[in-house]
């Protein structure tokens, strides 16, 4: 499998990308399902059955269905790929993903031209994830990408980190990784690909439009209604680490074509 | 002798310094657990959130006081002053982690006051705690005389209305813990209103 360190930024900004533990990765996560706690998904997301486990995609596309998740992976070549994770509290990681390219995905279902956004869908199982039991979002969890988003090759969906299966609190069996978004764009636990001509409702973007776009490019020049963007804690640093600058894009300038003649600063 | 009048005995037998000491101890021991890998993988928020949390409950014991003593006889009075003072010093804590460690630049924290209002709140907060320190001494309440020096702690209520408030608005969502402080304040602040009072006592 290649490996892709972060892409070409990461050599433009003169950054070793040293991976983040197992332990931190695994430790310190926002998944609202499993509580609004840092440690709540790592506490709780053993509730979660992940088998089986199958991928409804549908809307604008050739040949809907639900795919098995142990078939989507065993046809798809696995790869690493070292990614910066930024989120938008402005705390950030390095995490070494395996996984395969979104649009791989895409294409065994055969978009149609007129596929225009994708929306996905985390799984709604407030029995097993206690978080739901609450409604402080709308659940379940909606994210979407627009369409030239979706088919970047900086996309993609992962199934693990550090050659083990994706842990549960993660995302298991299988989540979205878009790394020049804010992480909650990365949407976990994927039940439901949905190709369609109109912007999804995303639902952080339902909860406070004000603070969460829909596009949430990581963007230093943004500043958060809660959150200074400039800068950012990588976590694993201890209680005197430093902050340091965030990158445009998190540091993956080649998506930049993807946004010309767009004024990120009212499509934030 | 009733249940509350030995429980009061226990109480008046606690000195004040051990309060004091023993209060003052909880930050540090916040901090070794921070420094040493025990609060997490990203200790900077854990300790703010830790402090933050601490100085809300001690300031609800505070506010608690004198209704407790009303509806059930046992009397925290005589430790009033130390538990005030401590939550203050536990402020204190709460904001020294938030500048020197987690935003770690006085212009950025300025900025911060003033355009976010979470923070503002938070900040004015402290602000009016400042006085209410300051005159926790039996010098200043000599000086001010009862009187003028209870009109001045009655500023203990809004503190705590700041805080909560604080509290709920740093959260992401509307989250259950904050609320019910925020509930928890605004009951017992609401204890002091003379109607309510005059209710009770009718």
């Amino acid at each position: 499998a290649m490996s892709l360190i972060g892409g070409a930024a990461a050599a433009a900004t003169d950054e070793t990308l040293e991976p983040n533990t197992f332990e931190e990765i695994t430790s310190y996560n926002n998944f609202y399902e499993f509580g609004t706690g840092k440690t709540d998904p790592a506490d709780h997301a053993h509730q979660l059955t992940i088998a089986p486990w199958s991928i409804r995609i549908d809307g604008l596309v050739d040949t809907p269905g639900d795919y098995a998740a142990d078939d989507i992976i065993a046809q798809m070549d696995i790869e690493e790929r070292i990614y910066r994770l930024r989120c938008v509290e402005a705390w950030s990681m390095v995490i070494p993903w395996q996984g395969f390219e979104l649009a791989d995905l895409l294409a065994l279902a055969g978009p149609k031209p007129e596929a225009r956004f994708v929306e996905f869908q985390t799984l709604l199982r407030p029995e097993e994830m206690p978080g739901q039991k609450f409604p402080i979002l709308d659940w379940p969890y909606i994210e979407g990408l627009r369409i030239d988003e979706a088919m970047h090759p900086l996309t993609i969906m992962a199934t693990g980190i550090y050659d083990e299966p994706m842990p549960k609190q993660n995302g298991a069996p299988m989540r979205l990784v878009v790394p020049w978004k804010y992480g909650f764009k990365s949407i976990k636990s994927i039940v439901r690909i949905t190709l369609t001509d109109t912007q999804p409702r995303t639902t952080w973007n339902k909860a406070a439009a004000a603070e969460y776009g829909f596009y949430a490019n990581v963007n230093p020049n943004v500043s958060h209604p809660r959150w200074r963007q400039d800068t950012e804690r990588r976590v694993g640093g201890g209680l005197f680490s430093s902050r340091i600058d965030t990158l445009m894009f998190n540091g993956y300038d080649e998506v930049a074509g993807l946004y010309d003649g767009m004024d990120l600063e009212q499509n934030f | 002798m009733t249940a509350a009048q030995r429980v009061n005995v226990w109480v008046r037998k606690v000195p004040s310094w051990a309060v004091y000491i023993l209060g003052a101890m909880i930050p540090v021991w916040y901090f070794w657990l921070a420094v040493s890998g025990q609060m997490g993988v990203e200790p900077i928020n854990a300790l703010e959130r830790a402090l933050g949390l601490l100085a809300m409950q001690t300031l609800v014991v505070v506010l608690a006081v004198t209704p407790l003593r009303r509806w059930t006889g046992i009397s925290l009075v005589s430790h009033r002053r130390a538990l005030g003072l401590l939550a203050f010093f536990y402020v204190c804590c709460h904001l020294a982690v938030w500048l020197l460690l987690d935003v770690q630049d006085p212009g950025r924290a300025w900025a911060d006051i003033v355009k976010r209002p979470y923070i503002t709140i938070g900040m004015a907060g402290f602000v009016l705690l400042l006085p209410l320190a300051a005159t926790s001494n039996d010098r200043a309440l000599r000086k001010l005389g009862p009187v003028r020096w209870r009109r001045v702690h009655t500023l203990t209520y809004v503190i705590c209305v700041l805080g909560a408030v604080h509290y709920v608005m740093v959260q992401k969502v509307w989250e259950i813990e904050p609320l019910v402080y925020l509930a928890l304040v605004l009951a017992l602040v609401a204890t002091r209103l003379p109607r309510l009072r005059r209710r009770a006592a009718a």
